[in-house]
């Protein structure tokens, strides 16, 4: 069990919420308190808005220990409006075919659930095509 | 001011699954078989190479372990850790120990057990290598992360997905001829086309099979050779290690395996040569779109080019044994096996062999310098060496 570091990470996880440099105004996700542009301290909280573009994806087909039920399932580095490259399951993909250039949207769902019945679940950020309506 | 630091034994077991040898007997093997080719000379310090003993072998402090089950119990020993680096971060750590003088005979042993684990759960272990929260948590592997770089590679090079035979292919050709190899037959195109896949684009001859191995260095400085040492003397010219971000997504240009090119330079500068002046380069063909970015982020070939390198034509690719720049010598990690943290040690023993002229039925005619590099990640980690010949 990992509560407390889940917990830790619920922002990020649940709203997408990263940082903004003072300094460059670089817009940094996941958050990381140095800003890679300029060096400087970058601790201002900034929204993201879940809006992207698939960059490149793969569907995995020998997953890791805690993946197994949902696999095969589709990992893309989705390029977010405001810059940031950001790792994440593709979701309710349907028949549609995803591509590279494929516009996506931020949603949450369950990322993996820890051993059995009694085991925490850990929700988060995944992305689905755009224009598919109300989850 | 730094002195010379001279391979003076090597030592390994093949590459296979080890049912029946412990973490702690493979790195044995490898010890007694540096500490024979060595002549006798005694260590002071031990630096262990390993990846994933924590998880896979449920193992920690391999330092005092493999002192005490190799009857070295007293001398300074601890572990190095660089993700599929290790290996090579634990020779660089020898060649610091002897090269600053802090010691005199260091050994350097990587070694990794693979296969006391099956399935998912080696999946589980590898994906640690990533960034735990942002990249691992989505289910992303070290596979997947592979994929990801393939595809878009093929996306942005307009390059077809067969491309990539080229590199799996010269890597099973050299197994061939390595008896220490977990594979030692050619492979043909056809096969390569229609296997299955495990992260799309990728298929399983893209991919080095994880294995159990250990591989052994002792490292002095050439005035404490022992007489008549029988050898061809080869040294580290050059070493070096740089670091790019973890997470693939952090990276302006993930295609872009920058540290790659700032470690082969600051490990020639050392050596005072270009990366032209080489005679064979063992990459780290962990998977074939590694094996293209390597070659490409070290200059050797345009961006989005390195792939022809590696294809049969008339004449044999540049990449093959009877090319301008061999790789995978002895098979790389495709076909020799990757044994995690022993990996980088491999990559010297048989680079050794390739300097030394005993490399058998691979022997390149009469070599005199070798590059060789392991990887961290996509790159995350990077450490590179220069071996040349001394006579």
């Amino acid at each position: 069990m990992e509560i407390s570091r889940h917990w830790r990470l619920r922002k990020q996880r649940y709203g997408l919420m990263g940082e903004i440099c003072p300094h460059c105004e670089a817009k940094l996700f996941p958050p990381r308190d140095i800003c890679p542009e300029c060096g400087g301290e970058a601790k201002t909280l900034y929204q993201f808005s879940g809006k992207g573009e698939v960059y490149s994806y793969t569907t995995i087909y020998e997953p890791p220990a805690g993946y197994e039920e949902n696999a095969p399932y589709t990992v893309a580095l989705v390029k977010l409006d405001e810059g940031p490259i950001v790792t994440a399951q593709l979701t309710d993909l349907g028949e549609e075919q995803v591509q590279i250039g494929t516009p996506v949207e931020m949603v949450t769902r369950r990322l993996r659930q820890d051993g059995d019945e009694r085991g925490m679940i850990i929700y988060g950020y995944k992305f689905r095509p755009v224009g598919l309506g109300p989850h | 001011m730094s002195s010379d630091v001279v391979i003076a034994g090597i030592g390994q077991t093949p590459v296979e699954e080890h049912w029946k040898s412990s973490l702690r007997e493979l790195a044995l093997s490898a010890i007694q078989a540096a500490e024979a080719d060595a002549g006798g000379l005694r260590p002071q310090v031990l630096f262990v190479g390993n990846m994933l003993a924590p998880q896979l072998s449920r193992q920690a402090h391999l330092g005092a372990l493999i002192a005490d089950f190799c009857g070295l119990v007293g001398i300074e020993a601890f572990t190095l850790e660089a993700s599929g680096a290790s290996g090579a971060a634990a020779l660089r750590a020898g060649y610091m120990a002897v090269a600053s003088e802090q010691a005199d005979v260091a050994l350097v042993v990587g070694v990794e057990k693979s296969s006391d684990m099956v399935g998912a759960a080696v999946d589980e272990a590898l994906a640690t290598a990533g960034d735990s929260d942002h990249e691992s948590v989505q289910g992303l592997t070290p596979s997947g992360q592979a994929a990801l770089l393939m595809r878009r590679y093929i996306y942005e090079y307009d390059v077809e997905r067969a491309a990539f035979a080229g590199f799996p292919l010269i890597a099973h050709a050299n197994g061939a001829g390595n008896p220490n190899a977990m594979y030692r037959k050619a492979i043909k195109p056809e096969l390569y086309a229609n296997a299955s896949l495990i992260s799309d684009p990728l298929n399983i001859f893209d991919a080095a099979p994880a294995a159990d191995g250990a591989a052994a260095l002792i490292l002095t400085r050439p005035g404490l050779l022992p007489p008549n040492f029988p050898n061809r003397l080869v040294r580290i010219a050059g070493s070096s290690m740089a670091t790019d971000t973890l997470a693939l997504h952090d990276r302006p240009n993930p295609l872009d395996f920058k540290a790659i090119r700032q470690s082969i330079e600051r490990a020639c500068e050392k050596a005072r040569i270009t990366p032209l002046q080489v005679d064979f380069f063992e990459l780290f063909d962990a998977y074939s779109i590694y094996a293209a970015l390597t070659l490409e982020a070290a200059g050797y070939a345009e961006r989005g080019q390195a792939w022809k390198l590696a294809q049969n034509d008339a004449a044999p690719a540049a990449l093959s044994l009877q090319g301008a720049l061999p790789i995978s010598t002895m098979g790389g990690l495709k076909a020799r096996g990757n044994p995690g943290g022993a990996t980088g040690v491999y990559q010297a023993v048989e680079a050794a062999l390739q300097l030394r002229c005993q490399a058998g039925a691979n022997q390149l005619p009469n070599p005199r310098r070798a590059l060789i590099q392991a990887l961290g990640g996509p790159a995350a980690s990077v450490v590179t060496h220069v071996l040349e010949a001394m006579d």
